[in-house]
């Protein structure tokens, strides 16, 4: 078992429902495959640094789960068949960054965190 | 000639150049976050591109771990990967 983090870009197009089921969705594929899904934090519309696909906005979304190596590529083909995704990523933690992702959910380094948004 | 005067055969410096440090070793961070994009900032120069270990005292270590949170987050299009006057 090994800690990730996806991150995800949905297209801006996609109305708040949209959003929460394809949240859900990829939650319960993780589930399905004997992952476990550690905290989903959805950041909502933000402005893209480059236009992607020619859209200047993009929905975000990020899922820190436990799961097994063999989850990510089936999780991938999942991602790049939706159409509603426009970019994923995802990111393997060590424990440091797993210390760190808890720390900053449970409010610590106030300086460091005040721009995130 | 005054007696107190004092003359140099080299100009003697006036004063050290401040020592640069590692941020990450002194202040113990272990990893750096590539969804932080203020902090990711401050390695970067107006253009975007990454500042030199030469100017951001970086250990190699950290450095690397930098550059790699950068092009994730590039990659995320949280950072530009080219641009003027970012800050």
């Amino acid at each position: 078992m090994n800690n990730y983090e996806l991150m995800v870009i949905f297209t801006p197009v996609l109305s708040e429902e949209d959003f929460k089921g394809a949240q859900k969705k990829y939650e319960d594929f993780i589930a399905e495959n004997g992952g476990s899904t550690v905290h989903s934090n959805p950041w909502g519309l933000k402005s893209l640094a480059y236009p992607i696909q020619k859209k200047t906005t993009g929905i975000y979304w990020v899922l820190e789960f436990t799961g097994a190596a063999e989850i990510i590529e089936k999780l991938k083909i999942q991602l790049l068949r939706d159409e509603q995704v426009m970019r994923h990523m995802v990111t393997r933690l060590d424990k440091y960054a797993v210390e760190y992702n808890h720390t900053k959910r449970n409010g610590g380094f106030a300086v460091t965190q005040k721009a995130e948004a | 000639m005054a007696k107190n005067e004092i003359k140099y055969l080299t100009a003697i410096k006036q004063e050290k150049p401040k020592k640069k440090f590692c941020r990450f070793k002194k202040y113990g961070i272990k990893y750096v976050d590539y969804k932080d994009i203020e902090f990711l900032k401050k390695f970067l120069n107006e253009q975007g591109k990454m500042l030199p270990r030469r100017l951001s005292g970086n250990s190699l270590k950290y450095q690397r771990k930098v550059s790699d949170a950068v092009k994730k987050a590039r990659q995320m299009s949280l950072l530009p990967y080219v641009t003027d006057l970012m800050k």
